[in-house]
């Protein structure tokens, strides 16, 4: 059995302390105007990458703080060597610069107004210049597995997630907390029908208190709009794959934890303080779902899928696991651990952790994961609710 | 016999086909630890990852996989049928 404390990993050491995995110079715009000069900017600069979305214009209270720890957690996460901040106007744009800034790591921002698209990607592009010549000079060096945060979520679920690849991240789950690191796992509403497992391992009556609190929520946000999820949860991908009800999908879900306590519940793209592992209230939704565990600064991502999931994120590598047959037979291209020997009985689970485990650890030291390679490069925010 | 069945646990009222099963087989099951689950004979074709019912279930029963209720059935069930949607429900949101 591998033990993730003897792993050899290496990585970038950033001012704040933290290692990432990637050292990636980003153009991150604040708002959905800014995407063009964004893009403008990673056009024209080598080894820089825009990250657009949709929103930051006109939303307010708790869903315009979600975005703005958003945007500041991507630009925070260790995988990010520097970043260039482009917003409309002058102030949002530099609370986002001043939070990334908290890290130490070299950040500017730029607005658009008084003096248009063009300058403006003229001025940064400059700056990106620099910042790209700056982090390809950065060298990895060796970082001990207790100074590793990551995060797991899976997707279009089917009964054999629950039997193979699931348990699978719940036996590396385990072996990571008895090394010292730090996860995250989320998906609130899915974890209907099982919440009193995840009730029965909170550490104590503040952690229990505040996932009853944000598990409710969720329950009567769904209630409020008169539906149930049914049709929704579980999705007609599941369905195809065997999982009738949200209990059954909850019970595969959960087995990713594995035997794990629960250490905090963190609200959505909060960055966790302590080891072992922590509950993000999160949607249930991948790519939304992976862009807050990065923005909580998740440098490295499992992702146990049936069906086959293409999910990535642009920042955050994301490791994809499988025990269907079916998934390897017909889009194997996704799929970086294959553990599909579990339902054919020739693989036990702590044989699949070490399958995973070396998965981590080649990832973490450079390789590239399959959603890498493919350009699955899903950054995508939560919104709370509608905008003013 | 042929092993074709996965469960999580050895009571379960549901195992799992780890491939396309056929009417009429007679199908061995196995715990993830590897345990016999004794087997049953098919009574119509499950494909690779749905469930097996492993014994009779009557109706308004609850379903029991990962040795927890994970539905109710809507539906009487024979040993060896397919169980799915068509009778099982959510024992959740009611509308």
């Amino acid at each position: 059995m591998i033990n993730p404390a003897k792993l050899k990993l290496t990585g970038f050491r950033r001012a704040d302390g933290r290692f990432g995995i990637r050292n990636h110079v980003i153009i991150l715009p604040v708002d959905d105007i800014s995407n063009a000069a964004a893009e403008g900017v990673a056009s024209l600069i080598r080894g820089t990458m825009a990250l657009p979305h949709a929103y930051g214009r006109l939303q307010f209270g708790e869903d315009l703080e979600l975005t703005f720890r958003t945007l500041a957690g991507t630009g925070r996460n260790p995988n990010i060597a520097a970043v260039v901040v482009i917003g409309i106007e002058p102030k949002w744009t530099n609370r986002i610069v001043k939070e990334i800034k908290k890290t130490g790591k070299p950040v500017v921002g730029f607005h658009i107004e008084r003096y248009g698209d063009l300058r403006t990607i003229e001025r940064a592009s400059r700056k990106a210049k620099e910042f790209v010549q700056y982090a390809t000079e950065l060298q990895r060096e060796p970082f001990p597995v207790s100074k590793l945060l990551m995060s797991t979520k899976c997707g279009e679920s089917d009964t054999t997630t629950g039997l193979s690849s699931c348990p699978t991240v719940g036996r590396v789950f385990e072996r990571l907390t008895k090394a010292g690191a730090t996860m995250i796992f989320g998906e609130t509403s899915e974890l209907t029908g099982g919440e009193d497992i995840i009730q029965s391992r909170c550490i104590n009556r503040k952690v229990l208190a505040g996932f009853n609190a944000m598990f409710e929520d969720y329950t009567n946000l769904i209630t409020s709009q008169g539906v149930d999820l049914l049709g929704s949860q579980p999705t007609e991908g599941n369905i195809r794959g065997g999982l009738t009800t949200i209990e059954e999908k909850a019970m595969g879900n959960i087995q990713k934890i594995g035997r794990c306590e629960v250490r905090s519940v963190l609200k959505p793209a909060v960055e966790p303080r302590g080891k072992g592992l922590h509950f993000m209230d999160s949607s249930s939704a991948a790519a939304e779902m992976v862009t807050l565990c990065a923005a909580g600064g998740s440098v490295v991502h499992y992702f146990p899928t049936g069906q086959g999931n293409v999910i990535g994120n642009p920042i955050c590598p994301v490791i994809k696991l499988s025990g269907n047959p079916l998934t390897l037979a017909t889009m194997s291209e996704h799929i970086d651990v294959d553990v599909t020997g579990i339902l054919r009985m020739e693989m036990n689970l702590d044989q699949a952790a070490d399958a995973a485990l070396k998965s981590l650890a080649s990832t973490i030291n450079g390789r590239l994961t399959a959603a890498e390679t493919l350009r699955h490069d899903e950054f995508v925010m939560t919104k709370l609710y509608r905008s003013a | 016999m042929k092993h074709g069945i996965l469960m999580h646990e050895t009571d379960d009222d549901v195992g799992v086909a780890v491939r396309d099963l056929k009417k009429g087989e007679k199908i061995g099951a196995v715990t993830l630890e590897g345990k016999s689950a004794g087997s049953v004979k098919l009574r119509e074709n499950v494909p690779l990852g749905h469930k097996v019912a492993m014994r009779d279930l009557a109706t308004d029963a609850s379903v029991i996989k990962y040795g927890r209720p994970v539905g109710r059935v809507v539906k009487r069930i024979t040993r060896g049928a397919h169980v799915h949607v068509h009778n099982v429900k959510t024992l959740r949101w009611h509308v």
